[in-house]
């Protein structure tokens, strides 16, 4: 802990309205290998929503941590009210009057709202037991503050998306919490739900909270926030106030030189169709039907882009497109040939590559050596295997050859694939599905939590596929990526592919209505507490 | 087992970048000094009991520790008393350890074994008057058969119902003892009998190949070991096995069948732990009681455990708790130490590899090699999702 | 009624329902003896799970405890002055023995709390551990000391009640059963409805379903997930303390090799069909010693007629084998599902140490 005078801190920086409740100063925190936060300075005033923006793994998750208990920092110390405290963990930082409403949401499924609200803060009847009466009647109260009917009772697990992150907040509000951090809370929530966020910050604003607000998301952030601290590779590159920036500043800021927005995608030249879906539904784990009665087509030569708010069947139709997942009716034709229903190997075997949106889930082994991971997929095929018998010589002179094409950083082809990072890791997916006789490539997310050089690097990638006359799909949540990459946008929306629209010409406001309405009139619609309405 | 390939002629193809030494050290280090800290414990426990044997004796361990070395290594009869006790440990020990591989933790070695052994007796007694040539294989596939059963009802469970392999084993351990006792003591309750047992048998009991009791399936675990290890590491099964325990969603996803394989090496593990009891009963004990008092279930776990789920590690973690079995008897007769004491050595070699990472830390132990067996991050962190394929 | 024994299959049933109703009373006693050990196993593995710890040691522990209870209270008897309560037959060495034996387990189940939470070992391996160590060092010990053959410190007494309770009609033989028991026996059914009550109404139990469905969102509310799973696990072996010392010092008064014969693992299956609930497991318990209740009736005391041949034709031990099967059915979901806390056997790592 590096002292520095206390005296001082009432003294707010910038325009010195009010003072700071919450300071953080020269917070260094190293991991092996990483620095991940290197002498960070962040200071949040009552009444204001402080915008904490950087790529994934530019340390605002770090810090985030340290500030909450949940990580000790090598250096640094952290001020409230100017007054230097030490945080060492939750307990402490919500008795401070710390809230945080985590990107994963921190909720027991099986539990209550009441519960999930109650736990750790329990209102007592006597010494052993709980008295319920009187926290069901406050959380009521509280909820009614933004206009919010809660059910006490309700299992938290049976909540829509939006619904859970209201239980969040309720969560950090029942604390009295005075600093409330929010941790891309807008990442899984659709564009309305996003919208009643903000303005819930701004109530909490409005009420004196101290707001900070982290994302990635460059128009949120100048949407919604009174200031904004951009970090990179764990340090803080500067802050701005939103009148006095716009998107391309802030992005140079945050990528560290100048980016362009839309990538050069060059000219494409569609030929005959490759993938044609017609009809398909398929349903989630649980049996509800989760796409209807979608059909679209790919050409070969041609991108295109799925766009969509998380959670409205892109991950059905995707898994049901490569074959994880049974098609519950409707047609996949490949090239001609009817695949419907075929599974993972034969339609790998057909030409079908896969870049999957959970790469630890299905991509990679992680306990495996790259060379394994390098032929998941043709293990059992010649040259790698002679009848039952692998062939480790052959395994390892291909794995060899795709590392050093695809750029795979690594000692050596044996090591786990857990010891690479998150890029390199996307590389050796990369290096196996876009390899062979393709037809199809399906892209699920495929730079999601990347750096900016991989992502560039795998786009690049798709391009190239594109050019030799590989049909892909890209699905994605991030609607800046459909935008850069796809010829044509395919809009899904509760599990019905609403609109198709050009991709050069699509107007990304336009594209964003169609994902946050699908197209309906009315706009708004009525927020269910239920999941899956 | 179908396949007919041979043993593969070692990993001439595999990268090597430490020497042999090197690689042994890396992986018998720490069991050995597991090895070692249990002989001490035990060794304190000898002491602290001396009371309650002859008086206190600060010597006694050495006494009881050298008649236990005796017991098993210090004759021929010794050394093949050890082999005896050794190979079902092996065959089990297999059974457990492929499991762990493919992400399962088959606790049913114990029952497996039992219903190889009761299935190998039921062909056995129909086929007293037959030909050995005919006799003798033809329990022995039953003996497997039976074990393979027993192996294919918790592997189908988990497969296509989510039933936990930790939980349905143990209950299946306990109806197979059930099982036996309906058997042996009803339909097969020998003539010239004073307990509930079977007659002794005749065609199909295994020659004695060598010394008093060692019988031909002694060769079935020095066949069964390197078999399992080509089928593990140098086949494309064992590759798919390892996978599914290593990642059952990218194994589907690479075109593998995560629930056939749990299916196929819970079958395969019940088809060694039943060539276990087969082996035993049809070469060691020659009839079947209706209850048979043994251990070798849980015995099995602690030699996949001590030989990390390799077949290698698994024959010589086998070969010790088969001396320590062996020798016991000697140790009890010479020294008046029960001879529990070797449970007490087991559970304190498996304390202490359980207790890894502290052993390191306070040993300050640096090998190569990561955890004891690193599939078992899959398997029991599997517990608290069984409801949810 | 002729009419209805005369159809095959269902005048069956109604037959063995009927035999059930008339048996009942006079089994209910053994029914409910059988029952303690395993529901009291069941609380411990309850504490344990429900914290998310996998507890396959019960058996282990319960062991331990059984050979601990009798032997320190055989040693008490011979040091300790005789000193008699009026009431449930307690002594001095008796309480001394019971002591012990909650003593012996809580500290093996220190012992899995710190492979289990602190160590992060497979929570499997640990009760494996437990259950080979039980029954090495109990046999080991007990050969040694029953040369000597030591003297038996008896046990403790069932309650006496007034006959009045008894002849309550319809469910007076229920009552009795139930309250008609030991020290132990008591404190099984205390401790049930106790837990049952806090698990679902106090703040202790909140935190404990969060810990063990969820412990990073427990931890981020500021629970302290490490240290109330070591509670949860420690508190736990005061319950196969209890289990032990039943068997030892309540429903018998020796110690034997391996006694518990089974209870341990019966007690995980109770739990399991219980569905992570102390009620549940004690239902689950007494259902399935209803089973080896059965097979003492028939044996003894089996139904005449048609429902008699059918029930002594099947073998004996498929009754004991009974609970075994219905736990297999019932997790494979044949009949009901049974969740488990979804944190069960993952070892918690706190968030700081992972990058």
């Amino acid at each position: 802990m590096s002292e520095s005078e206390s005296g001082t801190v009432a003294v707010a920086q910038g325009e010195g309205r009010r003072a700071a409740v919450l300071e953080m100063r020269g917070i260094t925190k190293r991991y092996p290998g990483v620095l991940a936060n290197d002498g960070i300075d962040l200071d949040v005033r009552a009444g204001e929503i402080h915008a904490l923006l950087g790529e994934n793994g530019a340390g605002k998750s770090t810090l985030m941590n340290i500030l909450y208990g949940l990580a000790v920092p090598d250096q640094g110390e952290i001020l409230l009210d100017g007054k230097p405290v030490e945080i060492s963990g939750p307990h402490e930082a919500i008795s401070r009057g710390i809230s945080m409403v985590h990107q994963h949401f921190m909720l027991v499924p099986v539990l209550s709202i009441a519960e999930n609200i109650l736990l750790g803060e329990e209102p007592m009847a006597n010494p052993i037991l709980m008295d319920r009466a009187a926290s069901h009647r406050r959380i009521r109260e509280l909820g009614q503050r933004f206009g919010w009917e809660v059910d006490p009772e309700q299992r938290v697990g049976s909540l829509s998306v939006g619904w859970q992150q209201r239980v969040e907040i309720l969560k950090a509000l029942y604390r009295n919490a005075r600093v409330l951090v929010l941790d891309e809370p807008t990442a899984v929530l659709t564009p309305q739900e996003t919208k009643e966020i903000f303005e819930v910050l701004r109530t909490l604003r409005a009420e004196g909270y101290a707001v900070i607000f982290i994302s990635h998301k460059l128009y949120e952030v100048l949407e919604v926030a009174d200031r904004i601290t951009v970090i990179r590779r764990g340090k803080v590159v500067g802050s701005r106030i939103p009148s006095e920036t716009d998107e391309e500043d802030l992005a140079e800021m945050m990528v560290g030189r100048e980016v362009q927005l839309t990538a050069d995608r060059g000219e494409s030249h569609p030929g005959e169709p490759m993938l044609v879906v017609e009809g398909l539904r398929v349903r989630d784990d649980r049996g509800r039907e989760t796409v209807h009665d979608v059909a679209f087509e790919v050409r070969a030569g041609e991108v295109f882009g799925i766009a969509g708010v998380a959670g409205n069947g892109q991950d059905e139709l995707v898994e049901a497109l490569v074959g994880l997942r049974h098609v519950a009716g409707g047609s996949v034709k490949l090239g001609g040939r009817d695949v419907t229903g075929h599974s993972p190997r034969d339609l790998h075997q057909a030409g079908v590559g896969f870049v999957p949106g959970d790469r630890h889930r299905f991509g990679l082994v992680l306990a495996f050596p790259i060379t394994d991971n390098l032929v998941l997929n043709d293990y059992y095929l010649a040259p790698y295997a002679t009848g039952m018998r692998r062939n480790e010589e052959a395994i390892r002179t291909y794995a060899e050859q795709a590392i050093a094409e695809y750029d795979v950083r690594t000692p050596s082809a044996t090591i786990p694939a857990s010891n690479l990072s998150g890029g390199n890791q996307q590389k050796v997916i990369v290096a196996r599905e876009f390899e062979g006789d393709l037809k199809l490539l399906v892209l699920d997310q495929p730079t999601r939590g990347l750096d900016v050089g991989s992502i560039e690097f795998i786009h690049r990638q798709a391009v190239a596929r594109r050019d030799t006359g590989v049909a892909i799909l890209l699905v994605s949540a991030e609607l800046d990526e459909v935008l850069e990459l796809s010829d044509r946008i395919g809009v899904m929306y509760r599990g019905r592919l609403v609109a198709v629209l050009d991709g050069r010409s699509a107007d990304r406001e336009e594209v964003g209505l169609l994902m946050a309405t699908g197209g309906r009139e009315s706009g708004v619609q009525p927020q269910t507490m239920e999941d899956g309405a | 087992m179908t396949t007919a390939a041979p043993p593969a002629p070692a990993a001439s193809n595999a990268p090597r970048r430490r020497s042999l030494g090197e690689r042994i050290r890396a992986v018998a280090l720490l069991p050995a000094i597991a090895i070692g800290l249990a002989l001490v414990i035990g060794a304190i426990v000898i002491i602290l009991s001396s009371p309650l044997i002859h008086g206190f004796d600060p010597a006694l361990p050495l006494v009881a520790y050298r008649a236990l070395a005796e017991g098993s290594f210090g004759s021929v009869q010794a050394l093949i008393n050890t082999l005896v006790n050794a190979t079902p440990l092996v065959l089990a020990g297999l059974a457990v350890g492929i499991g762990f591989k493919a992400g399962l933790f088959n606790i049913g070695a114990q029952g497996q074994f039992l219903l190889g052994a009761v299935s190998a007796t039921v062909t056995a007694i129909a086929l007293n008057e037959a030909s050995p040539w005919v006799a003798i294989p033809l329990s022995l596939l039953a003996g497997m058969a039976g074990g393979l059963a027993w192996g294919f009802i918790p592997g189908f469970l988990k497969a296509f119902t989510g039933a936990h392999e930790v939980v349905t084993t143990i209950m299946l351990n306990f109806v197979a003892i059930h099982l036996v006792s309906v058997i042996i003591s009803g339909p097969l309750r020998g003539t010239n009998v004073t307990f509930a047992r079977t007659d002794e048998f005749a065609a199909a009991a295994l020659p004695v190949l060598i010394g008093r009791n060692g019988h031909l399936g002694l060769l079935f675990a020095l066949v069964a070991v390197p078999l399992a290890w080509w089928i593990i590491y140098r086949s494309t099964v064992g590759f798919e096995i390892r996978t599914v325990g290593a990642n059952p969603d990218a194994a589907r996803y690479a075109g593998m069948h995560p629930r056939w394989i749990t299916v196929l090496t819970m079958s395969a593990c019940g088809l060694l732990a039943g060539l276990a009891g087969a082996g035993e009963i049809l070469g060691e004990v020659r009839y079947m009681p209706a209850s048979y008092g043994t251990t070798v279930g849980f015995d099995a776990i602690a030699v996949a455990l001590l030989g990390r789920a390799h077949p290698v590690g698994i024959l010589f973690a086998g070969l010790l708790f088969g001396a320590m079995q062996a020798g016991a008897g000697l140790m009890q007769v010479q020294a008046g130490v029960p001879a529990q004491m070797v449970g007490l050595l087991q559970a304190v070699i498996l304390f202490f590899l359980a207790a890894e990472l502290v052993v390191r830390q306070v040993l300050r132990v640096r090998t190569g090699d990561g955890e004891m067996v690193s599939e078992l991050q899959t398997v029991s962190q599997s517990y608290g999702d069984q409801s949810s394929r | 009624m002729d009419a209805i024994y005369g159809i095959p299959v269902i005048g069956l049933v109604i037959q063995f329902v009927a035999y059930l109703i008339e048996a009942f009373p006079v089994l209910a006693p053994t029914i409910v003896a059988a029952a303690t050990p395993i529901a009291l196993g069941a609380l411990c593995g309850f504490m344990n799970e429900r914290s998310g710890v996998v507890n396959i040691g019960i058996e282990g522990m319960m062991l331990t405890a059984a050979f601990v209870a009798w032997w320190t209270a055989s040693i008490a008897a011979q040091l300790v002055p005789d000193f008699r309560l009026a009431v449930l037959g307690i002594t001095l060495p008796l309480l001394i023995g019971l002591v012990a034996a909650v003593a012996a387990a809580m500290l093996v189940s220190a012992v899995h709390a710190w492979l289990s939470i602190s160590v992060r070992a497979d929570q499997i391996i640990s009760g494996t551990i437990i259950n080979i160590f039980a029954v090495a060092i109990t046999g080991y010990l007990n050969l040694l000391i029953s040369r000597q053959s030591p003297p038996s410190a008896g046990s403790f007494q069932a309650l006496r009640l007034p006959s009045a309770i008894e002849d309550i009609p319809v469910v007076g033989w229920l009552i009795d059963a139930f309250i008609t028991v030991g020290p132990i026996g008591l404190s099984m059914l205390i401790s049930v409805i106790l837990l049952q009550v806090l698990l679902f109404r106090s703040r202790w139990g909140l935190r404990t379903r969060a810990v063990g469905e969820h412990p990073k969102a427990a931890e981020t509310v500021g629970i302290d997930v490490i240290r109330l799973r070591y509670r949860n696990v420690i508190l736990g072996g005061v319950f196969a303390g209890l289990a032990g010392a039943y068997l030892t010092i309540e429903f018998g008064s020796a110690f034997q090799g391996e006694m518990t014969a089974g209870r341990g693992f019966i007690a995980l299956a109770a739990l399991i069909f219980g569905r992570w609930t102390p009620i549940g497991a004690l239902g689950a318990a007494l259902l399935f010693t209803t089973s080896i209740g059965l097979e003492r009736s028939i044996r003894f005391a089996p139904p005449e007629g048609q429902l008699g041949e059918l029930l002594t034709a099947v073998p004996l031990q498929f009754y004991s084998a009974l609970p075994y099967l219905i736990t297999i059915i019932v997790l494979a979901g044949v009949v009901g599902r049974s969740i488990a806390p979804a944190a069960v056997g993952k070892p918690y790592e706190r968030e700081s140490k992972a990058a």
